[in-house]
């Protein structure tokens, strides 16, 4: 057991005792070691103003990534190499990434650009990244900026990103390694009493135990939406346990049949086995948050908390995603789409927790489509999110999953749309129509800030055409503009 | 009116001036060590202040306001209401409507009704949730079009009439009418509002405030306090964005940190919460148009009838300038030979909606670009023919407030470098052939004008001040009226001083804006900040200059002209001396080395109450081509192309004004396409934080993105080195991209008027794409 935590910054190690359970890294950063240089910008992780690079040993290599440190718990950051602005120069002479930002007039009013300048960092330390706009702009979703209009911090990034690394990290790349190592302990974390705590089990029993003995404990995996229960519902949150050290719950397990995403496992870390199942998929992800988003935020921990704002879900259901649970009472495993009772509730007893979702791959006669609509391409959620799944037989429908988000209160099937689909055939779209004409009865979608019920439905019925156009081959052309938009910079580059 | 251009002035030898320098604070940006007001080392003791208010109420009479639990919460060490205030309790620009604490009514969703201060953030956010606060609601209204039928109004309508709009449209040979809607914008400048007042002696106030107009700071701080306003001192350095958003919004904050310092004794900081931001503060005015339009055959304007009907809030803020410039925008840059602009200003039980960089002008030339459009389909004609049909020229050269568009020359050609430098003739027939071979994806073009008047239209804010201080070190010390929110004012400035004394940049020290070294100012807005400072701070320098020159020549019994400055020496005939060896000897000899330079704009003569005389200095111009596709199954669309062209006359430092040009361009895009503010039937704004409000990010910049400064031959006016500004006029180049998309949903019915409204989000452009799909009529 240990009572502290314990990171390293700009080559030193730190140790700290007293880490409140709702104690964010932000506040850490600007309250108590009063570095300013990391701003608040939105509190929520949706503007990048307080972006921190955070190091980790990633299947032996040392790997930087941003995260939002608005809504990252300090705890969260044991065993890691904490980076912020203040450690980029050295000795008076900037950071490559700094330099360029300067020579290129990427800052104006300067309060977004430290946030920027840690995004920029770890792609400058990303590898197997291609230089290219689109590498640039996925990098920098989650960084907004409203003086500039991006294009030279684009620039920047192209600038000076994608060369050799050869900076202070880079240089004690290996010393970071070997600290990094030391710090890497199996111990259980447990800073503060039973009536308040931070507490991170390193073990899957260790948790089952913690747990049943503190039902009303919070469980946090990445803490991108934990963290604004803390930092917008003002929730009092006395009891902790975070779950990224456990060893194990983050695989990613890939085989024959599917793919096995541990409960901890992050967007980031399940991009690649992801878009082996489908490019949609693939691309789905890259929409998910922004990059400090799915460094931090788990697949697993979207699911359990069932949040509203949940774009893959709908995806998952439509490839016939199994969930796994555990207690200290034992394990089971259910459909995806049975976890979801109604808005806000799911199936999760007292003292449950999620362990892991299986995503079965496609058979060679399935057909998988998936498509986000929302205001903005990237870092928004989804006003409407489809996804279906055909399995076709000589160019017959047999069989349909059909899942929509921003449909209902939860993720859901259309029942009916599913059933009526049966027996359609791809090159007779009039054969679609009863299955278009279902979705009016299986949804009832509501109005809100996203979108209107009306909107909601016709395009709910719009991406069923769409992916039945797809793919039948109906449509002679191009039929989606963010394909056109990657052509397009992809032309640029 | 037209001063002859100087050569000295537009042409080297110029040591700084034109030079791409990057911001003064670009290091410190990148380095995380510029310093925001949060940033600033707290005294000791310094408490915190948070904005309490009724969560659920829109419109209502106060009944109770229960704060005992708030109070006794540990931690908490006073609970502000409007009974605390000593002096005014009202933090308005001018109209004495805006209360910083809610006295008997609610009046929007967001009010504050008392303020908590406590030892930190955390304690008073958590403290202010336990008010309980009774409302009895009345049903509040919400939209410009039931303020209108309620006859409800902040301010007196005003209007322009030229001719008889009724007559020249009786007389024309088609008219075509129609209406539109155009969202507000949320400012989201980065660093939120924020201020820390520290308790002075005597009563007095040393306020940190994130503004644009830190003489409004010091006047509300003052008025609220009840105190003289010498006894208040405002200071900023530099704002993380202001975008109009802190030229009165910034007020409150202020007031409500200076009450509490004032209560306890104690620093108060006051740093609001994203989402409190966005909801207690006011944003650009949205607005219903109602337009009508007379033309003949080609296409030619012959009369119009435009009525703006404004949201303006509960309160009436600064909707007066806000609304006055829409209707000096409402040309565009298109003659009008009948015209007839008339303008609401209607109350809402909404929060009070202020400046945003264009100031009511982008709305006004977006109502004017429709009718455009409108004419072109209805014609089947380009629309760049129609807008090019319709430019000002040399015989129709006068707007409808009878000030002429000198430069129309100017326009004519950037206009036409445009079309030529976009290809847009060829790229229109690739957009008609794309479009017959897609059925789903459809494809808009657009090439739409800028015409932005420049001067505060409320003439006594164009003046400045700035105070230059010249050390016996030669170091320069420069302050000045102007504030520093990103664009580069204050590197402009240290230029144009540098330039003037010949030294090199690092001997120029940029100070903080502060009340107490130049007072009186007015806010940085309107585009205006180096038109005004840059050129008092010119005076200022040539000023004490001249005294140099004058004690050199007295030493050296020589002629002026034997005296240069240059490379931080004064040569005086062979002999040369470092710039503070003269500085020492001048100081030696008693000369003040100190001047408050001032500045006044020339030639404005606008009569408001008589609709007459000269509302601007001049005017800046621009130009912008857009290419867009949507879909026509989602209303989903990207912007593939831009181009720019756009006048600065004789650029200050192109690195900043494109800068200023991409910046406004991407900002003015979000505006018309991504951003959009909801508010429930209840009128609570659901779009309060940036989960739900969506501000461009870095991909919705297309890869083809070409912006150029126009080859100007400099501004005819004398303004600082033929410069012109340009703050606010790219926001308008945005429209550029409404107007593709409005091309685009146009290609699906020959002849028919898309109703697009603004901002068009994906549902709005699937709006417009299924009412033309209704219009398909079997014939």
């Amino acid at each position: 057991m240990r009572d502290t935590i314990r990171f390293l910054k700009a080559g030193e190690i730190i140790e700290l005792q007293n880490v409140g359970p709702t104690e964010t890294l932000l506040d850490y950063l600007r309250l108590t070691r009063r570095e300013t240089g990391t701003k608040e910008g939105c509190g929520e992780g949706d503007c990048g103003a307080c972006t921190v690079a955070i190091g980790r040993m990633i299947n032996g290599k040392l790997v930087y990534q941003p995260v939002n440190s608005c809504i990252l718990l300090l705890g969260m950051i044991d065993g890691a190499e904490l980076v912020t602005v203040e450690d980029l120069a050295q000795d008076d002479r900037l950071h490559p990434v700094q330099t360029a930002m300067v020579e290129l007039h990427g800052s104006q009013c300067g309060f977004c650009t430290p946030g920027f300048i840690m995004t920029l960092f770890t792609l400058y330390h990303a590898t197997d990244v291609e230089k290219s706009r689109k590498t640039v702009t996925e990098w920098l979703a989650g960084n907004l900026c409203r003086c500039t209009g991006y294009r030279p911090i684009v620039d920047a990034a192209l600038e000076a990103c994608f060369r050799a690394t050869d900076d202070a990290f880079s240089w004690r790349a290996n010393e970071t390694k070997e600290r990094l190592q030391f710090l890497a302990d199996s111990r259980d974390i447990f800073i503060g009493d039973d009536t308040g705590f931070f507490s991170a089990p390193s073990t899957l029993d260790g948790l089952a135990a913690l747990y049943g003995q503190h039902q009303d404990a919070t469980l946090i995996a990445g803490g991108t939406d934990v963290g604004l229960w803390i930092t917008k519902h003002l929730r009092e949150l006395p009891k902790m346990i975070w779950l990224g050290r456990i060893e194990g719950l983050d695989r990613v397990e890939e085989s024959a049949s599917g793919v096995l995403i541990g409960a901890t496992a992050t967007y980031a870390a399940t991009e690649n086995a992801v878009t082996q199942i489908s490019p949609d998929l693939g691309e789905l992800w890259k929409r998910i948050g922004s990059k400090q988003v799915r460094a931090s935020g788990t697949v697993g921990g979207n699911i359990a908390n069932g949040s509203p704002i949940g774009d893959t879900p709908p995806a998952l259901i439509a490839l016939g995603a199994t969930l796994e649970l555990q207690s200290s009472e034992g394990s089971r495993a259910l459909p995806l789409e049975e976890f979801y009772l109604e808005y806000g509730r799911q199936d999760r007893k007292p003292g449950e927790f999620v362990t892991g979702l299986f995503v079965p791959r496609l058979s060679s006669n399935q057909a998988f489509r998936c498509y986000k609509i929302s205001k903005r391409f990237d870092q928004d959620i989804s006003s409407v999110m489809g996804a279906f799944r055909f399995t076709i037989e000589d160019g017959v429908i047999v069989a349909s999953r059909i899942a929509y988000g921003g449909m209902a209160g939860t993720p859901m099937r259309a029942a009916g749309a599913e059933k009526s689909l049966a027996g359609a055939t791809l090159d007779n779209p009039s054969s679609w129509g009863a299955a278009m004409q279902a979705l009016l009865s299986d949804f009832d979608p509501l109005t809100d800030m996203r979108a209107s019920s009306d909107y909601r439905m016709e395009t709910a019925r719009a991406l069923l055409a769409k992916s039945l156009m797809e793919i039948s081959g109906t449509a002679p052309e191009d039929i989606r503009v963010l394909a056109r938009r990657e052509a397009d910079n992809d032309r640029a580059a | 009116m037209t001063a002859p251009l100087d050569r000295e002035q537009v042409t080297p030898p110029l040591k700084h001036i034109r030079k791409p320098l990057p911001h003064d604070s670009a290091i410190k940006h990148v380095s995380g060590t510029a310093t925001y007001i949060d940033d600033i080392v707290e005294p000791v003791g310094t408490l915190h202040v948070v904005p309490g208010w009724a969560r659920h109420a829109v419109r209502g009479r106060l009944l109770s306001v229960e704060l005992n639990e708030v109070r006794a919460t540990p931690g908490v060490v006073a609970v502000l209401t409007s009974g605390d205030v000593p002096g005014t309790n009202d933090c308005s620009s001018a109209f004495g409507d805006d209360p910083v604490l809610a006295e008997e009514e609610i009046l929007f969703f967001g009010q504050v009704v008392f303020a908590v201060v406590a030892e930190t953030r955390e304690i008073a956010r958590k403290a202010a949730l336990k008010a309980k606060i009774e409302v009895a609601p009345i049903t509040p209204i919400l939209t410009p079009e039931d303020a209108d039928h309620a006859d409800t109004t902040v301010l007196p309508d005003y209007q322009f009439r030229r001719g008889s709009p009724e007559t020249g449209l009786q007389a024309s040979e088609n008219v075509l009418s129609g209406s539109m809607f155009i969202g507000g914008q949320e400012h989201f400048y980065l660093e939120g509002q924020v201020a820390m007042a520290i308790p002075q002696e005597d009563g007095g106030m040393f306020v940190h405030s994130s503004t644009q107009h830190p003489t409004e700071i010091q006047h509300t701080v003052a008025k609220v306090l009840g105190v003289p306003d010498a006894a208040i001192t405002a200071e900023i350095r530099r704002m993380g964005g202001g975008f109009g958003g802190k030229e009165s919004q910034a007020n409150q904050w202020a007031a409500l940190a200076a009450l509490a310092a004032r209560k306890t004794g104690r620093t108060c900081k006051m740093r609001l919460d994203r989402d409190d931001d966005m909801i207690m503060t006011g944003k650009r005015h949205d607005f219903k148009v109602n337009w009508q339009v007379g033309h003949d055959a080609s296409g030619r304007i012959r009369a119009t009838d435009l009525e703006f009907l404004a949201r303006c809030g509960y309160s009436a803020d600064l909707s007066l300038g806000v609304n006055d410039r829409t209707m000096f925008h409402a040309d565009s840059s298109y003659f009008y030979p009948d015209t007839l602009i008339r303008s609401r200003r209607l109350r809402t039980d909404t929060c009070s909606n202020t400046a945003f960089r264009g100031f009511g002008g982008p709305q006004g030339m977006l109502a004017a670009e429709r009718m455009i459009d409108a004419i072109a389909i209805h014609l089947g004609k380009d629309p760049l023919e129609i807008r090019k049909l319709n430019f000002y020229d040399g015989d129709r050269n006068v707007t409808p407030y009878g000030m002429p568009v000198e430069e129309y020359e100017v326009m004519h050609d950037l206009m036409s470098g445009l079309e030529v430098g976009s290809d847009y003739w060829v790229r229109r027939e690739e957009v008609t052939a794309f479009n017959a071979a897609s059925a789903v994806l459809k494809k808009g073009i657009a090439l739409t004008p800028v015409k932005f008047g420049i001067s505060f239209t409320l003439k006594h804010l164009n003046q400045a001040g700035a105070l230059v201080h010249l050390y016996t070190d030669g170091s320069i010390h420069l302050n000045h009226g102007g504030t520093e929110m990103g664009q580069g004012l204050y590197q402009k400035v240290a230029q144009v001083v540098a330039e003037e004394f010949g030294v090199t940049m690092d001997k120029v020290i940029i100070t903080a804006t502060n009340t107490s070294k130049v007072p009186n100012t007015g806010p940085t807005a309107a585009s205006s900040g180096t038109d005004l400072n840059a050129m008092a701070a010119k005076i200022a320098a040539q000023e004490i200059k001249t005294r140099l020159v004058t004690f050199l020549c007295e030493q050296h019994q020589c002629g002026e002209e034997a005296i240069h400055f240059g490379d931080n020496k004064v040569l005086i005939g062979d002999k040369s001396f470092s710039l503070s060896e003269i500085a020492k000897q001048a100081h030696v000899g008693r000369i003040q080395m100190s001047h408050a330079g001032f500045y006044a704009t020339p030639g404005i003569t606008w009569d408001r109450d008589s609709v007459s005389g000269r509302p601007f200095y001049y005017f800046a111009f621009g130009g912008a081509c857009a290419e867009v596709t949507i879909d026509t199954m989602t209303g989903e669309m990207t912007v593939d192309r831009i181009d720019i062209l756009h006048d600065v006359g004789h650029s200050l430092n192109p690195a900043i004004d494109i800068g200023q040009i991409e910046g406004g361009f991407v900002q003015g895009m979000g505006w018309l396409t991504t951003e959009e503010l909801v508010w429930d039937e209840e009128g609570r704004l659901r779009t309060h934080a940036p989960s739900t409000y969506k501000i461009p990010t870095a991909s919705d910049l297309p890869a083809d993105f070409n912006v150029q400064l126009y080859e100007s031959a400099g501004n005819p006016e004398d303004t600082v080195y033929r410069s012109k500004a340009v703050g606010e006029p790219p926001v308008m180049l945005a429209n550029s991209v409404f107007c593709a998309i409005t091309d685009a949903v146009a290609s699906l019915i020959p002849g028919e008027v898309p109703n697009l409204n603004a901002p068009a989000t994906p549902e709005a452009i699937m709006k417009a794409v299924q009412d033309m799909r209704r219009r398909k009529v079997p014939s």
